[in-house]
């Protein structure tokens, strides 16, 4: 178990590495230059005199040769300096830290939901002995998973905020103006939870055990939630692990619509004036985030199914 | 997390006030004006909550450029002299008197006395040039203020309440640059931080507001300056502003920030489109609209690419474009077609729409004499080489792409091909560098006729390629004259001049919308059409 724990990590490693040196590669190769940007040029000031853009180059290092500057930058990273962001001025380490309460507490709240209802949902549909039902509900999720989130945000703010008044239409204040941005965002996630979760009972009630488990007199609802739902959780547990990712991406929307301060309106902001230290630090904890979630369902694993023997690494068993 | 009573509260009142002005504006119609006699005198007290669509990340006024931002960093600091919106002129602030030498070269100013920053310090003539000496080592962090104090040669302390700048060359731009917010004043030890922390730290004014709290990407914090008591000479009010705080939300969807005006959670919004008007109008939203001064949306012309320094060409483009039709079609109600490469609320406009008249017949007979004959694929042709041209354009505004697509529609009706190029904002600078574009879309507000200098003047960074001729000592001549009624006629000549000779297509003004509720009152438009709020008051 140490030992796969340890190789596990060092494979994190490698993936944050890669993250980060891919990442600074791209933003090296995209025209223009976050120099340029900062001067303001884009907005409503004249042209920039060239030797004064060079100047503010040489300031920040831009001018040196991309190894040195890319050896410069993951030598602090290392150390857990990401330097201070261009248009801001303000260490990125501190805007990173400033903005993933919000977006933990958006993503945790949407995550919860998306698991309830989600979840509930897939239980239902396959539980349900009324056809039209069934059909109806498993015909929701892929409606959920195709429609813009953008849209729904938006949909959502129209009604609650504008129409009914019920929750404010911006700002992260407190539960009321976390319910709306966490719906929209729990849309996505937990459609792709209910179809993955619906797919698998609907296997899981087709296997040897179910019979067993009838043959020796369960009741419906017993064989459902506690045979096949604990067999068939595994596969949406893995999907909530890759959901991760999906989540950071969405909430860049959801954050911009919702006007919430978070790490997607970071990278929104980040990436449109190419604050390569801040597109940096952001990067580089999106793919900790990734790593670290696929790292704990993993580990997860072997309490729910114990043929899983993490010894080797392998997974056995897995619908 | 954030305290928001102050919000929920605000917008509960704004709701009654909704509901009842509604029923006045119902019977009345009201129209144009933010002021209200109904509601009585003036007031002070209150907080207004201003949504706007982005924050430049920057609270430092010498820095930033952008309208969103500078709604807020413009309440925090006063500046040297202030501009009538209405005429131009030039009026008190915190100088109270200037002279200027017959050259345009010397800028004495006498400071009003009793004015003090927020930190307690005292505005006297050491901090004015402490201000002046920094600006320049901004550099290419603060464009526009480096840009007006460009050629500086000293400035000196005559004594502590007057101070005199000096120029190596005739520099008449200056008194205005004077009353804008880039060479707004900030307390020394503002000035003596680096660029970057003012960014990050904010600064320290004079003006009717300080920065209470910045929070990037969600708000700006301004509380009321007790004791402020040395106004622009144009304001109404005397003394401290009315209102005790305002709060800018950064909101950045133009949906939400619609519903949240029309629903009563915010009280003003910035940058309303065309698309909002009927919406926020039904509401009974008061719409405030004033034209930019400086220089229209235009289409900069390559004037070095082969095709384009025959002058017949680049006219042909200029009366080939329906302006009217892309003002009907895209722009918000009021918006003017250009009629000058000026728009008509700058300092010495001169009007030439009779050259820019809407005229395709004359566009196909100005390109068949230039030698392009109408191809096979209704594309002009010449020696083989079709009549193509690279339109770049930049995504900030919402504006610009139907604006394009207009534009190309009319252009290939005269049988001219434009390709456009839409580029990131980070590659403008080396854009307008490399000429790498045929034609160039772009803007540029000041509320001085010299911007037509630092536009077309051949010696500067003379974007356009324009090449150089009789206009350059036009341009010098309006920066070296202190007379108003001279600079003006020279100003003139100089507009007559790049229209004439279809150095730039000029297009349409861009034109500042708001909305406002109806208990918003006397926020007001300064000279450059961004907004004052020391005026502003609630009912």
């Amino acid at each position: 178990m140490r030992r796969y724990v340890i190789r596990r990590i060092a494979q994190a490693v490698g993936v944050l590495w890669a993250a980060y040196t891919i990442s600074f590669l791209v933003l090296d190769f995209l025209p223009g230059d976050p120099v340029s940007a900062m001067a303001g040029a884009g907005s409503d000031a004249g042209p920039v005199d060239p030797a004064q853009l060079a100047r503010l180059r040489h300031e920040y290092g831009f001018d040196k040769p991309v190894l040195l500057q890319y050896l410069d930058y993951l030598g602090k990273a290392v150390r857990g300096d990401f330097g201070d962001s261009i248009s801001t001025g303000r260490p990125v380490t501190a805007t990173l830290a400033e903005a993933l309460p919000q977006t933990l507490a958006l993503a945790g709240a949407a995550l919860l939901l998306a698991v309830v209802f989600g979840g509930g949902l897939a239980v239902l549909a396959t539980y349900t002995n009324q056809r039209w039902l069934r059909q109806l509900l498993l015909s929701l999720p892929p409606l959920g998973v195709s429609v813009p989130t953008f849209w729904i945000g938006l949909m959502l703010v129209e009604l609650f905020s504008f129409r009914l008044r019920l929750f404010p239409a911006f700002g992260g204040d407190g539960l009321r103006g976390l319910a709306l941005p966490a719906v929209a965002l729990a849309v996505p996630t937990g459609a792709i939870v209910a179809q993955v979760l619906a797919k698998s009972l609907l296997t899981a009630l087709d296997e040897a055990y179910i019979e067993t488990a009838r043959a020796k007199g369960a009741g419906r609802a017993r064989i459902h939630l506690r045979h096949a739902l604990r067999n068939a959780s595994l596969p949406a547990l893995t999907v909530v692990g890759l959901l991760a990712g999906q989540m950071m991406a969405n909430s860049v929307v959801i954050e911009t619509v919702f006007s919430r301060d978070g790490i997607g309106r970071v990278t929104a902001s980040a990436v449109t004036v190419q604050d390569i230290p801040l597109v940096q630090g952001v990067v580089v904890f999106g793919s900790l985030v990734f790593v670290v979630v696929n790292l704990v369902v993993d580990l997860v694993y072997p309490l729910l199914d114990p043929r899983i023997v993490v010894a080797t690494g392998r997974r056995v068993g897995v619908a | 997390m954030r305290p928001s009573l102050h919000r929920r509260q605000s917008g509960r009142v704004a709701l009654a006030a909704l509901a009842a002005a509604a029923a006045v504006t119902l019977s009345a119609c009201g129209e144009g004006s933010a002021t209200s006699t109904a509601s009585g005198p003036p007031h002070s007290g209150g907080t207004l909550t201003f949504a706007v669509g982005s924050d430049a990340g920057c609270m430092d006024p010498q820095q930033v450029s952008s309208n969103d931002t500078i709604y807020s960093l413009r309440q925090i600091v006063d500046s040297l002299t202030d501009q009538d919106p209405a005429t131009g002129k030039i009026v008190p602030w915190l100088a109270q008197s200037w002279d200027i030498s017959p050259d345009a070269t010397t800028f004495t100013f006498h400071l009003r006395p009793g004015v003090t920053f927020s930190d307690g310090s005292p505005l006297t003539a050491q901090v004015v040039k402490d201000n002046f000496d920094a600006v320049p080592k901004l550099g290419a962090l603060g464009v526009l203020a480096e840009g007006y104090l460009s050629g500086v040669q000293s400035t000196t302390v005559v004594d502590p309440s007057t101070v005199r700048v000096q120029f190596s060359q005739p520099n008449a731009q200056f008194l205005q640059a004077t009353s804008t917010f880039s060479l707004g004043i900030e307390s020394s030890a503002s000035v003596k931080k680096r660029p970057q922390d003012k960014c990050s730290q904010g600064v320290i004014g004079s003006g009717p507001f300080v920065l209470k709290q910045h929070v990037v990407n969600q708000s700006i914090t301004l509380a009321k300056r007790t004791g402020y008591n040395w106004g622009s000479a144009l304001w109404r009010k005397k003394g401290e502003a009315y209102l005790d705080q305002v709060v800018f939300k950064v909101v950045p969807e133009a949906g939400v920030r619609q519903g949240s005006l029309e629903s009563g959670q915010v009280d003003a919004i910035g940058s309303v489109g065309k698309a909002d008007e009927a919406a926020l109008k039904a509401s009974g939203v008061t719409l405030l609209a004033r034209a930019n001064p400086g220089a229209v949306f235009n289409l900069g012309v390559n004037n070095s690419r082969p095709a384009l320094q025959d002058e017949r060409v680049r006219q042909a483009l200029q009366v080939a474009v329906d302006r009217q039709q892309i003002v009907d079609t895209v722009f918000p109600t009021g918006t003017r077609p250009a009629t000058s490469v000026l728009s008509h609320t700058t300092p010495d406009y001169a009007d030439q729409g009779a050259a820019l008249a809407f005229d395709p017949a004359k566009a196909k007979a100005l390109l068949d004499s230039a030698g392009w004959k109408p191809g096979g694929d209704g594309i002009r042709q010449r020696g083989g080489a079709r009549l193509s041209l690279s339109l770049v354009w930049f995504a900030n505004a919402a504006t610009n792409q139907p604006a394009l697509e207009l534009v190309q529609q009319q252009l290939k009706a005269v049988g001219v091909d434009v390709v456009l190029k839409q580029l990131p904002i980070a590659q403008l600078a080396q854009t307008q560098t490399s000429g790498d574009f045929d034609l160039l879309w772009g803007n540029l507000t000041r509320a001085d006729p010299d911007i037509l200098r630092s536009q077309y003047s051949t010696q500067l960074a003379n974007v356009y390629r324009i090449p150089p001729t009789g206009l350059d000592a036009l341009l010098t001549q309006q920066a070296a004259t202190t007379d108003a009624a001279q600079r003006k006629q020279v100003a003139a000549q100089a507009q007559q001049d790049v229209v004439r000779n279809a150095y730039v297509i000029p297009v349409v003004e861009l034109q500042t919308e708001l909305g406002v509720a109806p208990k918003v009152h006397d926020l007001d438009f300064e000279a450059s059409s961004r907004i004052q709020l020391h005026d502003t008051w609630l009912s």
